[in-house]
């Protein structure tokens, strides 16, 4: 049995979520083989059994039509019995289509693979679920991010097998433009060594300054989860999240923030962990270190006098 | 333009969750539902689209009778009118089943343009408007941020990761998941309310649509998340809590 990996990179850097789904698809129990559009690079050094890299002029840059035609072709000479994708927006964009063009079910982020199926997370977070595996292959299943372990994957050197595919200009509809950042960053959260983020449940743009006493009285920097830069509350270049910075700081104190896994991804790999909530079952409890299930108009005003008073004494 | 926009309806963000007896699916019984967020921005942006291009909105909402709250919701914010694919259950469809049945309605509308969320809250598969894409054989763009209208075509903004974006053009027809935050969402006026009760809402079934695909995947069995970590859990009123986090930070995190 084989297992297919997409390795995905832009010009030659690879997406750290690769070798995550590398480590994931080892789960599965077949000979692994690796997949990526463009140089083999890094991806020579990892453990697979081979890798095939796909070179093509119209797959310079990304297209969801242009990918698609050039795997589905690398799928059906090779047929694996996996395809196993990291699940990043690239991913995102072309996965199901691929999938949908073999008339396969795509099982997008998983947090687990077994050798019977996948566990997915439901309700933002709130519940696990387990899902079967098609019958028929191939089965396409991608991997959420931070699932598993990428950093301690042993060395390995696959054979370099470049496969050739034929791509017609005029099946990619989509054109596109170069890829582009709004504005400078003037905030750099990764540097921070405490953070103090708030979320949702700060209700109104009036309550923030109560967030951002707190902020100030432990000398950190403030975040936000990404509803509050959508609202225009706080600037977009303080959001924390797959969309926004990943931080990792000495302490994470998340105020109001439910901890759905777009958050969760840009965060857990702070030291330590604070939740502050009204709703117990809210997921960040299940990463936080320190927790205060209650009111946050009360805990935060609260947690700043102390915070005062434990730096005067 | 003709802008179908596929909107379903969860169990509102803040419900309490609770496990059937069977460790089935969730218990429904008490739950409030609301449009999927996602989705609800959808609609925003296919309304403002039509207000400023002409045209006509309409709303595809697959889902149980009670959906149906969803389908008027939509119907009283502007949408023209409304098709409800009635299906108990859709839970127990795979997204390449559920998007099989939105795909086949949507064609019998031939639009110019369909909107719907980049993911839904409850399932989270974050992948029917591009299975509905590739089964309608039209080009799709994911996690859009902007739309602009030109001559047969569309410009949208695609949000990338890590604060990058990109702009794209797509020929139409095309499909197009919605970020949320695009726009500023509206609410239902009292006028809207009055006027959805005479627009035109149709309900099909799976039946009429050639039938509901056999689905590939199952759900066997949901189950509360396993903590990662162990949380310390600071007890009392809010003064207590704060002063005993604060004693943490300085002791044991040592960032005080």
């Amino acid at each position: 049995m084989s297992v297919l990996v997409f390795l995905e990179q832009s010009g030659g850097k690879f997406h750290r979520m690769s070798w995550e789904a590398l480590a994931a698809a080892s789960e599965l129990g077949g000979t692994v083989y690796g997949v990526t559009i463009g140089e083999a690079g890094e991806a020579a050094s990892k453990p697979m059994a081979a890798l095939h890299t796909i070179a093509d002029p119209l797959l310079a840059g990304y297209s969801a039509d242009g990918f698609t035609s050039a795997l589905e072709q690398l799928i059906r000479a090779k047929q694996p019995r996996f395809v196993v994708f990291p699940h990043t927006y690239q991913v995102r964009d072309f996965g199901p289509k691929l999938a949908t063009r073999f008339g396969r079910v795509f099982l997008s982020d998983a947090v687990k693979l077994g050798p019977d199926g996948v566990t997915r997370q439901l309700f933002q977070g709130k519940l696990n679920a387990g899902f079967t595996f098609p019958s028929e292959g191939p089965i396409f299943v991608s991997v959420q991010a931070g699932a598993y372990r990428g950093d301690a994957l042993p060395a390995g050197s696959p054979a370099v097998e470049p496969f050739a595919v034929s791509i017609e200009a005029s099946v990619i509809r989509a054109k596109s433009e170069e890829p582009f950042r709004e504005s400078a960053r003037a905030v750099d959260l990764t540097a921070a060594e405490i953070i103090v983020s708030v979320g949702r449940g700060i209700k109104e743009k009036e309550n923030i300054p109560m967030v951002e006493e707190l902020a100030a009285a432990l000398g950190g920097e403030l975040a936000a989860s990404r509803p509050i830069c959508d609202n225009g509350w706080l600037p977009m270049e303080r959001q924390v999240g797959s969309s926004g910075q990943t931080v990792a700081p000495k302490v994470y104190i998340a105020i109001g923030i439910s901890g759905a896994i777009q958050h969760q991804v840009g965060m857990k790999g702070s030291k330590a962990i604070v939740a502050i909530n009204k709703d117990a079952d809210a997921p960040i409890f299940e990463i936080a270190d320190y927790g205060i299930v209650g009111d946050l108009f009360e805990v935060v005003p609260a947690l700043t006098e102390a915070v005062k008073k434990a730096k005067g004494g | 333009m003709k802008i179908l926009v596929a909107l379903k309806q969860v169990p509102s963000r803040d419900s309490v969750l609770r496990l059937d007896g069977e460790g089935a699916w969730i218990d429904g019984g008490d739950l409030s539902y609301e449009i999927n967020e996602p989705d609800a921005y959808a609609l925003e942006a296919g309304l403002q689209l039509k207000e400023q291009h002409g045209g006509e909105t309409v709303v595809l909402c697959a889902g149980p009778e009670g959906a149906a709250a969803a389908v008027r919701e939509a119907l009283a914010k502007g949408a023209d009118r409304a098709i409800h694919i009635e299906q108990d259950n859709i839970e127990r469809l795979d997204t390449l089943a559920l998007s099989s049945l939105l795909a086949a309605a949507a064609k019998t509308e031939s639009p110019d343009l369909i909107l719907t969320g980049l993911q839904s809250d409850d399932m989270g598969s974050g992948q029917t408007g591009v299975v509905m894409a590739e089964l309608l054989g039209l080009p799709h763009g994911t996690i859009i941020m902007a739309i602009e209208k030109l001559d047969g075509a569309i410009r949208v903004k695609r949000e990338l990761e890590d604060g990058w974006f990109q702009h794209v053009t797509l020929p139409l027809p095309a499909v197009l998941t919605i970020q949320s935050g695009i726009n500023k969402l509206r609410y239902a006026t009292l006028m809207g309310i009055k006027k959805a009760k005479t627009k035109e809402l149709r309900v099909v079934t799976a039946e009429e649509l050639g039938g509901t695909p056999a689905s590939q995947s199952a759900c066997t069995r949901v189950f509360l998340p396993s903590r990662s970590k162990q949380t310390q859990i600071l007890e009392g009123d809010a003064r207590t809590a704060a002063e005993a986090l604060a004693g943490k930070l300085k002791y044991e995190v040592r960032v005080i």
